[in-house]
């Protein structure tokens, strides 16, 4: 069996996967629970100065459902933990001790004062925990008062904090970013350049679940009033390893290390990030879906993964498939993909025809020799992948990369193998010039 | 397999009687025989549609409905819509939902039986759309079109009528609906097994079909002995035939006049006409035939409280008529179904049925011949399910036949002038209710057209694109 120890930081714990601050790790009765389960860390939910902050008594979450009901997307309103400081830190300490191996993350949010941030860490540090996470990401509720996303989207912000952070502890800092940004390589720089050990993204992205067309309001609301929510899910997973993919290949950020979040639910998704550069990752959806059992599914998935492909250990691949990650201007322009029907399984439903005509380049055709037959017009197709995106029976639509010496029938060219991008292209008035 | 001739047991001959069951039996064997899926049933059933291009399930529609559309739009929870593609093409959509042999039909084109063996079951799809509209119809979903001071005389309220009527209705004609019968319906109301219609849903069907208006009904009003052919076109524009096949086709042997002898389509009409508590039915029963009506009368037979039921067929299993799954439905009721053997004679005694002797057939150079041997099945009833057949004299001589039934043209013209005809009076069909309904919906549209007055509208799209 394969080893998903990680040591991230210096913190250890027995597999990658930590359950993300989160009302799932709210509590004590909740973190045992987790701990007793098989997770190998938590990142306990953000804790702030006393008085606690209140919360609603009305719907705090809300789902995007596929027709079946399975969890495609979920937001939530519900603010940090609402309980005193000091039974928080007290549950930690207890927790933190009867589980020794595994990683202890406390995650903090308070005022952008240094005095605050002071403060808070003295009593973290006591509490024997692993490190800290400075949530700069939560968009509904905290971010009104000028913290959670309200810091994560202004870069000097992210530094001052950070540094105030790293000067105040010795505990490692992982800086928890907020997708609710243009770019977000400028807070992961601002970050780095703080001090922090590390980044985690993504926190969870604006949005209203719905409108409820009866009562013509949004949805959900208390009381007849609702407000924007975080969302997560399977439905974020893309837009997160698209942000964890641009920290790990910039430049300025390279090598900085990431704990990946945003809608991972099965060991796949897992493994993507950790090839994205992630040395853990964080689970929360999941989790809020299938209760803690879920962790073993993704470590038996993972192992499985790792023992098939020969990865000993998550060091094995983690940021693999970071160089492939370009620019649009590096891919290969001389390169020619084309769809490929496997008849033996297609099933005629000619979704990919009606697709193709439709909406993009009329290269399938629909019937032959008179009778119902699909099958990929080479002179048309541009290898653009939607007809394997939209076929129902997985690996019936496949592409084909043309070899060296055969003609590209829709341009009449003789593919040569050669590597050719955008910046040399005839066509780009911008072009460098050919060596 | 079945019971030779034996003495040991006369006294149990002719135990043909009514109420061998309990109340709670009678309602849970003549209740649905599939129930109708529930919301989240059609839902997540809707979603597993591949809304394929050129749907072959819509091909292999007799009627052409959009199943695609319907089916995304019972997804998008939208029912009304859904019954709204549904009705468009098929004003009988709930019948047929409920009837159709879905499995020879659309869902055997379904292109999920490719890799699943499994099709969408879109004949349950249909039902829950159509229930479900006419359950809260709300606003109509037809608008009748201007009048146009047309007449039309549709003869038999069949699905064919029915279909007929409505399409000619809704193009602004005035329709005289008449049929021989007290009740609309003509097999939907008398022909099919009771657990199929559960609930009479067939009525509640028509009363919507009628609800577009411009339909005036003639019942206990017969062809050829209230009313004539020529009587009506003398009186009206046009006329549609939808009289189905009133004669039976007799065994062609002796048949005597006894209690226990009597045609399939009487005891399923008794049945749907009445309480099944007081439909008599024998200890053992033997059908003869080996059609949908032959089964609909043996499972019947069964779930009245029949010990032994036989179905008995003069060729092999893959001649019968009912589909594989009608067949199953048969077997799983316990009726036996007994291949190669042709009656003989019907054996009686003192006025009672005693039973049915069979020769044992064989097909031989393609032509069915006896093998010599002959056997004998008990039976306390017999019923004769061995087809149906159109009945020439109600419409008198003027219209050619084909194959003993009204011959058309594709959209159902017969060889008379201004006289259309569809269902199962018309030849060439394969007697199924939804090809009847077809038939009805165009010939509805040829005669609109006929009349000169169909070139301006489109009545053949639904209301909210048309």
């Amino acid at each position: 069996m394969a080893d998903l120890s990680t040591d991230f930081l210096g913190i250890k714990s027995p597999n990658p996967f930590w359950l993300a601050s989160a009302p799932p790790t709210d509590k004590e009765v909740n973190v045992r629970r987790a701990f007793e389960a098989g997770w190998g860390g938590v990142v306990w939910k953000t804790l702030g100065e006393d008085p606690p902050v209140v919360n609603v008594n009305g719907p705090r979450y809300a789902t995007l459902w596929s027709q079946d009901r399975r969890v495609i997307g979920f937001n939530n309103i519900e603010l940090i933990s609402d309980r005193p400081l000091q039974v928080n830190l007290d549950e930690i300490r207890r927790v933190k001790r009867d589980f020794p191996d595994r990683a202890m993350i406390v995650s903090l949010m308070v005022p952008v004062n240094e005095q605050s941030w002071k403060s808070i860490l003295a009593r973290v540090a006591d509490t024997g925990a692993d490190g800290v996470e400075l949530n700069f990401g939560c968009p509904h509720g905290m971010s009104e008062r000028g913290m959670g996303s309200a810091v994560g989207q202004v870069p000097e912000y992210i530094q001052q904090v950070t540094e105030w952070c790293k000067l105040h502890t010795r505990l490692p800092v992982i800086v928890k970013l907020t997708p609710n940004i243009t770019d977000v390589r400028f807070p992961a720089r601002a970050a780095k350049a703080g001090g922090a050990d590390a980044v985690s993204l993504i926190n969870t992205i604006n949005s209203v679940m719905g409108v409820d067309l009866d009562r013509m309001t949004m949805s959900p609301v208390t009381d007849g009033l609702g407000s924007h929510g975080g969302y997560c899910g399977p439905a974020v997973k893309p837009i997160a390893l698209n942000m964890v993919a641009e920290i790990a290949r910039d430049a300025a950020t390279a090598g900085l290390p990431i704990s990946g979040i945003g809608g991972i639910t099965t060991w796949r998704d897992a493994a993507e990030f950790i090839a994205m550069g992630c040395g853990t990752v964080q689970v929360c959806t999941a989790a809020m879906v299938y209760g803690f059992k879920i962790v073993q599914d993704l470590c038996s998935g993972l192992s499985s993964f790792m023992d098939e492909k020969g990865y000993a250990n998550l060091k094995a691949f983690e940021g693999k498939a970071v160089p492939t990650v370009r620019n649009w201007n590096q891919l290969n322009l001389n390169h020619v993909d084309k769809a490929v029907i496997d008849q033996g399984t297609c099933i005629q439903c000619g979704r990919c025809h009606v697709v193709c005509e439709d909406t993009s380049h009329q290269a399938i055709w629909a019937t032959k020799d008179g009778k119902r037959h699909f099958h990929v017009n080479e002179a048309e197709c541009v290898g653009c992948n939607l007809c394997v995106s939209i076929c129902p029976v997985p690996g019936t639509i496949t592409m084909r990369a043309l070899q060296p010496g055969e003609t590209d029938l829709r341009t009449g060219r003789v593919i040569d193998g050669s590597y050719a991008n955008w910046t040399t292209h005839p066509n780009n008035p911008m072009r460098q010039s050919c060596a | 397999m079945f019971a030779r001739f034996s003495r040991e047991a006369p006294v149990d001959l002719a135990d043909l009687k009514s109420g061998r069951l309990g109340p709670d039996d009678y309602a849970r064997n003549f209740g649905d025989a599939h129930p109708p899926l529930n919301r989240s049933q059609a839902l997540i059933e809707a979603e597993r549609c591949y809304y394929c291009f050129d749907a072959p399930c819509q091909t292999a529609c007799p009627t052409g409905i959009d199943i695609p559309s319907f089916i995304q739009r019972v997804a998008q929870d939208n029912v009304r819509g859904a019954a709204e593609a549904i009705l468009t093409a098929n004003p009988l959509g709930g019948m047929c939902a409920r009837v159709c042999p879905t499995e020879v039909l659309c869902e055997q084109a379904c292109v999920r039986n490719s890799h699943e063996s499994k099709p969408v079951e879109i004949g349950l799809l249909q039902r829950y759309a159509v229930e479900g509209h006419l359950a809260n119809p709300g606003k109509p979903l037809f608008q009748r079109g201007m009048p146009t001071g047309k007449r039309v005389a549709v003869v038999g309220a069949g699905p064919a009528g029915l279909a007929a009527a409505h399409g000619l209705a809704w193009r602004g004609h005035d329709v005289v609906l008449f049929d021989a019968a007290a009740k609309l319906g003509g097999l939907n109301e008398y022909g099919l097994a009771t657990y199929k219609v559960a609930g009479g849903f067939a009525q509640k069907e028509i009363d919507w079909l009628l609800s577009i208006g411009g339909i005036t009904l003639r019942l206990n009003c017969r062809l050829g002995r209230d009313i004539t052919l020529d009587g009506l076109l003398a009186e009206y524009d046009a006329v549609f035939l939808g009289l189905g096949l009133q004669g039976v086709n007799a065994l062609g042997i002796a048949e005597p006049q006894l209690p226990g002898l009597r045609d399939a389509v009487d005891f399923i009409a008794e049945l749907r006409q009445s309480a099944p508590e007081i439909v008599p039915v024998g200890r053992r029963v033997v059908v003869i035939g080996g059609g949908m009506t032959a089964v609909d009368a043996a499972v019947q037979s069964k779930l009245l409280g029949a010990e032994a039921v036989t179905m008995v067929y003069r060729r092999g299993m893959d001649g019968l008529s009912a589909s594989t799954h009608e067949q199953h439905w048969a077997q799983t009721h316990g009726v036996t179904i007994r291949c190669w053997a042709r009656p003989l004679a019907v054996e009686a005694d003192g006025g009672a049925l005693r039973g049915m002797r069979f020769a044992a057939t064989r097909l031989e150079g393609g032509r069915l011949v006896d093998t010599g041997e002959q056997f004998f099945l008990e039976a306390d009833l017999v019923l004769r399910a061995i087809g149906q057949t159109y009945e020439t004299e109600p419409a008198g001589s003027a219209l050619d036949l084909q194959s003993g039934r009204i011959k058309t043209d594709a959209d159902g013209q017969t060889s008379r002038a201004r006289v259309w005809a569809g269902g199962d009076c018309r030849a060439g069909g394969r007697d199924l209710t939804v090809e009847a309904v077809e038939h009805g919906k165009r010939a509805a549209i040829a005669i609109d057209r006929a009349l000169g007055l169909g070139s301006a509208r489109h009545f053949d799209q639904e209301a909210t694109h048309g």
